[in-house]
């Protein structure tokens, strides 16, 4: 049994999914070009994982053994197919952007991680807040690379918001520099590595520079 | 290993059994309430891209439904069935807009949108979809570049055919920084297009 600032501790940084247990990383180094769109990934697996981790929760008492990992794809499935319908008929063109990789949600292995590992164990609170903190964990990571890609690959930040927030959001689009000639590589797959081989050291770097608080930096946790 | 009992197995089934008979409800029921919502937004999304090719003041009939299902052609570079719109104006045909394949763009297929005028010359292009490298071969798309501007109003007498080609070969079409076989790609399948159009004229607007 984990206490609340436990979970959420675990949830956001020390077990970070992304920069830790280094799950769901097709979707993340795929998706992950721009802000917009590394958060429209974020939130539609954050709401997955909330979802989920309630139900498996809920119905951990009398799921057998046997049937349960089947009985938990099922959930994750039809819980993503929902989420992927409602994107459709409320966002569209935002899903006409991250579509291809809704479905994909269902084989981000932190979904059944979580599922598995934490909520067939843990009461139904304590398992959404797991489910709220590894997908917030998720879309910071996504939100973050994408800011960074984003700056470096195009010298915007904010680009298509509209996609997400209706064309009020238009101006929330910053050029920071109008004549940037662009990084390719930043856009390209290998930019999706290097940043997130950057947010790593950074986290790793926080992690073990000397404490200056009184309470050490918690060792890192082996990957899952 | 521990034997499990046929009532077990039974039990574990039926428990399995229940959970795919809700799971496929309520997707069934939230498919039912949206599925308005997502036709909807097709169709938004659909005449945005076709009346990005025809200003609105040059037709005036419901567009997206005046279609016409065209068998597969080389010349369109499709491989299924495609669907064509047409534009009138008072009942007057306008132009046509076709749904074109590239198939040789440098990462496969490009999708296009090629509205052809009723005298045979391009009302515009758009490019639905496609997978060239960002920053090189998307510059096809109208966010990123003018480029796909260059078609408008050009027919298969202006240029000749000599002319249908990019600069490197000859041709009249610019090239864009750093990919050639993206725009090349392009100006074949747009000048097939104009050749579809010109050979079945009669039958698209009968």
């Amino acid at each position: 049994m984990s206490s609340n600032s436990e979970i959420t501790r675990n949830g956001l940084w020390s077990n970070n999914v992304a920069l830790v247990q280094l799950l769901g990383l097709c979707p993340l180094l795929a998706v992950t070009s721009t802000v917009v769109n590394g958060i429209g990934l974020g939130i539609a697996t954050l709401i997955t994982l909330v979802l989920s981790n309630t139900i498996v929760s809920l119905i951990r008492g009398f799921v057998r053994k046997e049937v349960r990992l089947p009985v938990f794809v099922l959930i994750i499935a039809s819980v993503v197919t929902i989420i992927e319908l409602a994107m459709k008929a409320l966002f569209y063109d935002l899903y006409l952007v991250l579509g291809i990789f809704i479905p994909l949600i269902v084989t981000n292995c932190a979904i059944i991680g979580r599922a598995e590992g934490f909520a067939s164990r843990n009461p139904v609170g304590p398992s959404a807040l797991d489910g709220l903190m590894m997908g917030t964990g998720f879309l910071v990571v996504l939100a973050l690379l994408g800011g960074l890609r984003e700056i470096i690959g195009f010298g915007t930040l904010f680009a298509n918001a509209e996609l997400m927030f209706g064309d009020g959001a238009q101006s929330l689009t910053v050029v920071l520099n109008q004549d940037y000639p662009g990084f390719l590589l930043a856009v390209l797959p290998p930019g999706a590595f290097f940043g997130l081989a950057i947010l790593i050291v950074a986290k790793n770097w926080l992690d073990l520079r000397p404490a200056e608080k009184p309470e050490p930096a918690p060792p890192l946790p082996e990957g899952a | 290993m521990i034997a499990i009992s046929r009532r077990q197995i039974l039990i574990s089934g039926a428990f399995l059994w229940l959970f795919a008979v809700v799971g496929t409800t309520l997707v069934a029921v939230t498919e039912f309430s949206t599925a308005d919502a997502i036709v909807e937004n097709e169709r938004r999304v659909l005449l945005r891209n076709l009346l990005a090719l025809l200003p609105a003041d040059r037709l005036d009939n419901d567009i997206a439904n005046d279609t016409l299902e065209l068998p597969p052609s080389p010349l369109l570079g499709t491989e299924t069935r495609s669907t064509a719109y047409r534009a009138r104006l008072q009942g007057e045909p306008v132009a046509v807009i076709f749904n074109s394949v590239a198939p040789n763009g440098y990462n496969g297929r490009i999708n296009l949108l090629v509205g052809v005028n009723v005298d045979g010359s391009v009302a515009g292009v758009r490019v639905i979809k496609h997978a060239e490298t960002p920053g090189l071969g998307d510059g096809i798309e109208i966010r990123k570049s003018p480029w796909i501007r260059s078609f408008d109003g050009k027919s298969l007498d202006n240029p000749d055919a000599a002319g249908w080609r990019v600069k490197r070969d000859g041709g009249e079409f610019d090239q864009l920084t750093g990919a050639t076989i993206t725009p090349r790609a392009i100006v074949a399948a747009v000048r097939n297009t104009l050749l579809y159009y010109r050979q079945n004229a009669d039958m698209i607007f009968e």
